[in-house]
């Protein structure tokens, strides 16, 4: 059954995507030197496999999976492995990452496949080919795709949802993606399709992106049954749950995942890399990333190897402006701002934010005044006014009592609140001091 | 290219463009209005007893409160709230006394802002009523063209030195009319406001409108007015219907006393009213059954004042047994 094409509560945040919505990707010069830190996803990092002086062409292993939940890392260009040790990674920490010292003189060419062709392989075959690319979910959390394409035996998948909403403001990653290579987006789908065995899937996209619905329709396969929907413009229309609600009218039960309600949801970009990871035969080393901002002077979308620093993006689009102020990598609802220029994209990095002074929230928070706002926007519909309060007073396991768990971070009850209290921030906090601590 | 100083904060890096300061200066910009209609029915008394709770409103904030608390406007509210809850004779040091306590021990000594259980403005309201009953239902009526210079009481009266007997005109409220002698009064009266009562009782057209502005933002929550309103016209056109001779119709029963600025300005108060829109559903009708109940059967004439003070009381319980149903459950969310 169709949903009803929008879910209930979230917020309206300003979309700001004019910046790069028609800035066609370019593919951008290869920089000097790329850091590829060892976790690149969900799960467990992979284990590097080089050694500092080692000499690797461009799509050789640097490590391995360390376990199910795991995905190999390549090399992003020619080069040589100049450093392994400690780097400032985009989640605040200092990561072991791998340095790589590009060679200038390399062509750069692709090598000869890596990749089996996809045609002559069986389901399992498939996905063992995409865990070998390294293949996570380019829509943000960076999910290893292997595992989400092999549900366990006792659930039955009957729809794959591709999430086309790209619903964080100033992203356009997906959007040209869409608009650009609308025949990747479905021969991802094709093989995802074969990979779980199901003949149905939807593709979801926000209204806002008209081009992206009428490039997606007009090469819509014809052999497939593979359906496009225009989405209510809401964020969070591309959270997991939300999609499904929108597009099946399922509500995946509280602690349960999407397979649970026989749902597969991929982000556009992982299909088209799947496509392109068949087409090229080399791994995932590379990826589509929209820098933006009122603090860079060109935005644009851009091409780029995985590693690649800020400041190389940065410097691709125009430079600084004078009052740039913060920089966030992925959207501004749930990303993440960065400490320094050095801090390198990641296969799940969907786009480099850069917000001037006048764009940057206040920091100053006021006393909580109960005004329900936030929970008039909890998507999951949670009491984040009441799980804030118990935060401040660091009651933790109340907190867990209150749902915490169902919290997605999106970030919802934070645009809202008119006292500024870092909603999002406390509940991570929780989680963090929940996690650490052994299960009640 | 040298690294700017960049600024490192939690998501979400964009917000609504609403603050805590901006929703309480706005609340204070739509009494504007209702203080001048206030001035116009009743003269020069109206500035000086709605000022003089409103210094002693913000006096207490600056006296007692956390520093830099007078900029987030809450403490101007409940002072103009509170003045507008009086009658225009009051002796000024009477009104300053309740923007005091409203503030110090209806706010403050609960925590401040956002602690509070009781609307600050009524419990100030309360005390004034519990300790000058006298001063408090002395209703002067609206002036006319030649006295409206006049002070409609003995606003100067030194503290506890018995007030002088002012050569002011005085009388019933409606709502004491209808109770004690039944004699209505006309609709159109109670609606423009031309009639007894405190302040901010009269013009009940005026408050609907600047509620209503507040409501269109979002800055209350209209579910409580729509329940309350809901539940007093309901229920009196039931009990209007069954004995017209001893209940007054609905009409009369929402647009006299204290009933418009009470469901617009005091049960919405952010603070003090429930989280959850099933809670304002609540809350609203409970008044207003509340409000029905001690105008029609208790000792008082008009009852919206401790109608919101007991659902304030039960605003915690409201918000546990209404917590939102989980995304993907069938269960209620246990509260705490």
């Amino acid at each position: 059954m169709l949903g009803r094409l929008r879910f209930r509560h979230g917020v309206h945040p300003p979309e700001l995507k004019e910046l790069t919505a028609r800035v066609p990707i370019r593919r951008l010069p290869f920089p000097a030197e790329l850091v590829l830190p060892l976790r690149q996803h969900g799960g467990k990092p992979a284990r590097a496999v080089v050694r500092v002086g080692d000499r690797v062409e461009r799509g050789d292993t640097l490590g391995e999976a360390d376990g199910f939940v795991s995905t190999p890392l390549h090399a992003s260009a020619a080069g040589t492995v100049s450093d392994l040790g400690l780097w400032p990674h985009p989640d605040g920490s200092y990561a072991p990452a791998i340095r790589l010292a590009v060679d200038p003189a390399s062509p750069q060419a692709l090598r000869p496949r890596l990749v089996p062709e996809w045609t002559a392989l069986e389901p399992a075959g498939l996905v063992e080919a995409i865990r070998q690319a390294g293949v996570v979910g380019l829509g943000g959390a960076a999910f290893p795709t292997h595992v989400k394409l092999s549900p366990p035996k006792d659930v039955k998948i009957d729809t794959i949802l591709i999430n086309g909403c790209e619903c964080e403001p100033y992203l356009t990653t997906d959007h040209r993606t869409m608009v650009e290579y609308p025949e990747r987006v479905h021969l991802g789908l094709r093989i995802m399709m074969r990979c779980l065995g199901v003949g149905r899937a939807m593709i979801g996209i926000e209204r806002n992106k008209p081009d992206a619905l009428e490039a997606i329709r007009a090469t819509l396969p014809k052999d497939l049954d593979v359906t496009v929907h225009a989405l209510e413009v809401k964020y969070p229309q591309g959270a997991e749950k939300m999609l499904i609600e929108s597009l099946l009218d399922r509500e995946v039960p509280s602690g349960k995942l999407p397979m649970h309600v026989g749902v597969v949801v991929q982000n556009v970009a992982s299909a088209a890399t799947i496509a392109e990871v068949f087409e090229t035969g080399l791994p995932l080393i590379e990826r589509i990333v929209t820098v933006t901002g009122r603090g860079v002077r060109r935005p644009g979308n851009f091409i780029v190897p995985v590693g690649t620093k800020i400041r190389d993006l940065v410097q691709a689009a125009g430079g600084l402006t004078e009052d740039a102020r913060e920089i966030v990598f992925g959207g501004p609802m749930m990303g993440a701002a960065q400490a320094s220029l050095d801090i390198p994209v990641l296969k799940g990095t969907t786009g480099v934010v850069v917000l001037t002074a006048a764009d940057t929230k206040p920091t100053v928070s006021y006393p909580c005044i109960r005004c329900g706002h936030c929970l008039d926007a909890c998507p999951v519909f949670l009491n984040p006014q009441l799980l804030g309060q118990l935060a401040l007073k660091e009651r933790w396991d109340e907190m867990a009592t209150n749902h915490l768990a169902d919290c997605m971070l999106c970030g919802c009850c934070g645009y809202t609140c008119p006292s500024n209290i870092p909603l999002p921030q406390l509940f991570q906090l929780a989680k963090a001091a929940l996690r650490k601590r052994p299960a009640a | 290219m040298s690294a700017p100083p960049l600024l490192v904060t939690a998501s979400p890096h964009v917000g609504a463009g609403d603050s805590t300061p901006k929703i309480m200066w706005n609340v204070v910009a739509s009494l504007v209005p209702v203080v001048l209609a206030a001035t116009w029915f009743f003269g020069p008394s109206v500035p000086l007893v709605v000022g003089a709770a409103l210094v002693g409103a913000v006096g207490a904030e600056r006296a007692f409160g956390r520093r830099g608390t007078l900029a987030d406007g809450s403490a101007v509210i409940t002072g103009l709230l509170l003045g507008l809850t009086l009658p225009a004779g009051l002796p000024l040091w009477m009104a300053f006394v309740g923007g005091a306590f409203s503030i110090a021990i209806g706010k403050l000594i609960f925590g401040g802002l956002g602690q509070n259980v009781f609307n600050p403005a009524l419990l100030g309201r309360a005390f004034l009523q519990a300790s000058f009953p006298v001063a408090l239902t002395t209703w002067p009526l609206p002036g006319t063209a030649e006295t409206w210079w006049a002070l409609r009481g003995d606003n100067f009266a030194l503290p506890f030195a018995s007030a002088r007997v002012a050569d002011t005109l005085t009388g019933a409220t409606p709502l004491g009319r209808m109770k004690f002698e039944h004699q209505p009064t006309a609709l159109w009266d109670l609606v423009l406001g031309t009639t007894t009562g405190s302040l901010g009782e009269t013009s009940a057209l005026l408050i609907l409108l600047c509620g209503g502005y507040l409501a269109l933002r979002n800055y209350l929550n209209w579910r409580i007015p729509a329940s309350l309103f809901a539940a007093v016209a309901g229920l009196e056109t039931l009990l209007h219907a069954l004995a017209p001779a001893r209940f007054p119709d609905a009409l009369f029963m929402l647009f006299s006393g204290g009933l418009m600025l009470g469901a617009m300005y005091m049960a919405t108060d952010l603070v003090t009213s429930p989280v959850t829109n099933l809670g304002c559903w609540i809350f609203g009708a409970g008044i207003g059954v509340l409000v029905l109940v001690i105008r029609l059967w208790g000792g008082l004439a008009e009852g919206v004042m401790y109608a919101i003070l007991i659902m304030n009381a039960l605003v915690p319980f409201l918000n546990r047994w209404t917590q939102p149903r989980l995304f993907g459950t069938t269960r209620i969310a246990p509260g705490r």
